[in-house]
């Protein structure tokens, strides 16, 4: 096994009866590295996601996270990423605390571990003043924290957030990634989003998707000099996942 | 096994934190004492047993079993926690096994609080109690014949109410499949064999004979397998729909 690739992923496709929603994907991820997967709405980001994470069954192709095959040993996987599924699923009639305690059971943490995990996590994600409320009262903001407390909880060496920033305001965008960078020197992390400055904001390296194929891997500074004359990111990213010329928008080009 | 307690646990509460286990507990139990001093004829009999009582049990359990155990699945589905609980290191089997314990439980502390029936038989007369425990062991076991097959078609849809109807349907066709309502549509076409296997799969022929207070092993083994049958029917659901 190659010590580097934290998770590797090999000709990874999965299709949904006539479509294909991700279409012979590979890459790896090393510790230390945190990839920001951007890619417009619907262009597999999520369904990649999910295919790591060992909810969803590849059509072809292989997943490895720590050494293990997602498919083959999915307990052993399990126990080595934290998950934040796409809009933060979450039992609502469950308060904030005893959600952690729930998934700090099955993650086999007892008594005073278990205490000292969910007391650190919760520091981590400021959920103190929410701990004791049925989580479907809870904000959103407040929703998204209990998400990340519970795919962190575990100190896991793989972390897979999909769109962990989503419903945040400024600040708490500010905190998550900075959260975030403080995690990265010991921990391989993927995250997606819509919102491309925090690409600059926290990632080493980009992964542009669309319509299942990775059109862009490499740093924020390569994407952001791959475009001429391009303004911002946003142009750039437009005109990677359109093929749209920059300044003449809507020109099709095969990307 | 350990994680089996904890999705059961979990469960169990998340009945009591909605007002589900109420509703179900009080119309249980108002239904059950209707039938059984106005239908059953209780009084008027003058025999002191439970049979009008676990008589009824079948017919409830064809509406308020789909009632407790329609949100199994396709809630999780429906709010898409099932991609938290899935994604967590604990198998499928365990999954499945602890959301039914959860259920299977609740149903035995609904059949408890019918504890007054049995007070109010053991003054007015000198019962059988080896026949009513009998009784309430095959109800309970049933129950759980019920049960397991609401989960497995819960786990089909994210419409609960979808997952009611359904539930009802098929747990309708198990429960008379002995009679002939469910076996005229077979006996013509269907080689003898067939329609004796269909017979033998009925809830209402085994029930009969446990609530009469012989606890033959034979039902014991058919409820049973019933439920670890529909449980790995379960268990492949879930798994095959991961694959989309």
């Amino acid at each position: 096994m190659d010590v580097s690739g934290l998770l590797e992923v090999h000709n990874l496709t999965k299709k949904f009866g006539p479509l294909t929603a991700v279409d012979d994907v590979s890459f790896t991820v090393a510790q230390g590295e945190v990839v920001g997967f951007l890619g417009p709405n619907g262009a597999g980001k999520s369904t990649t996601m999910k295919m790591i994470a060992g909810f969803l069954t590849p059509t072809a192709g292989r997943v490895q996270v720590c050494g293990h095959d997602v498919v083959e040993k999915p307990i052993e996987i399990k126990t080595c990423i934290g998950y934040l599924p796409e809009g933060a699923p979450l039992y609502g009639d469950m308060t904030a605390k005893a959600l952690l305690n729930f998934v700090a059971e099955i993650r086999g943490f007892r008594g005073a571990e278990r205490r000292r995990r969910i007391d650190d996590v919760v520091a981590k994600v400021n959920l103190e003043e929410a701990l004791f409320r049925p989580i479907e009262t809870l904000s959103k903001g407040f929703k998204r924290r209990v998400g990340l407390a519970q795919a962190m909880l575990h100190d896991p060496e793989l972390l897979v957030l999909d769109e962990p920033t989503d419903g945040l305001d400024p600040n708490q965008k500010h905190e998550v990634r900075e959260l975030l960078r403080g995690m990265a020197a010991d921990k391989a992390i993927i995250i997606s989003t819509h919102i491309l400055e925090e690409v600059d904001a926290v990632c080493t390296r980009a992964m542009i998707i669309a319509r299942g194929k990775i059109l862009f891997d490499g740093t924020p500074e390569e994407l952001r000099a791959g475009a001429e004359g391009a303004e911002s990111l946003d142009d750039v990213f437009r005109a990677i996942t359109t093929g749209a010329v920059v300044d003449e928008g809507g020109v099709e080009k095969s990307a | 096994m350990r994680n089996t307690y904890v999705v059961m646990k979990r469960e169990l509460l998340a009945y009591f934190s909605t007002p589900v286990a109420y509703v179900f507990l009080v119309i249980f139990l108002a239904a059950i004492g209707a039938f059984t001093f106005f239908l059953g004829g209780f009084f008027a009999r003058g025999q002191a047993d439970l049979q009008p009582f676990f008589m009824f049990h079948p017919w409830l359990y064809l509406f308020l079993i789909p009632a407790i155990g329609m949100r199994l699945w396709s809630e999780e589905r429906k709010t898409g926690t099932i991609e938290l609980l899935m994604t967590l290191p604990l198998s499928t089997f365990n999954a499945v096994a602890g959301k039914f314990l959860a259920a299977w439980v609740f149903t035995a502390l609904a059949l408890a609080l019918t504890f007054p029936i049995w007070i109010t038989v053991n003054y007015l007369g000198d019962p059988d109690n080896g026949v009513i425990a009998a009784g309430y062991i095959g109800s309970w076991l049933m129950a759980g014949a019920f049960l397991s097959l609401v989960a497995c078609l819960s786990a089909l849809t994210k419409n609960q109410v979808v997952a009611f109807v359904i539930g009802s349907a098929v747990s309708f066709i198990f429960l008379t499949s002995g009679l002939d309502i469910v076996l005229s549509a077979f006996r013509f076409w269907a080689p003898d064999f067939v329609v004796e296997v269909i017979a033998s799969l009925s809830f209402l022929t085994n029930f009969q004979a446990v609530s009469r207070g012989v606890i033959d092993l034979r039902e014991v083994i058919f409820f049973v397998s019933m439920i670890l049958v529909t449980l790995f029917i379960n268990t492949a659901i879930i798994d095959l729909k991961k694959s989309g």
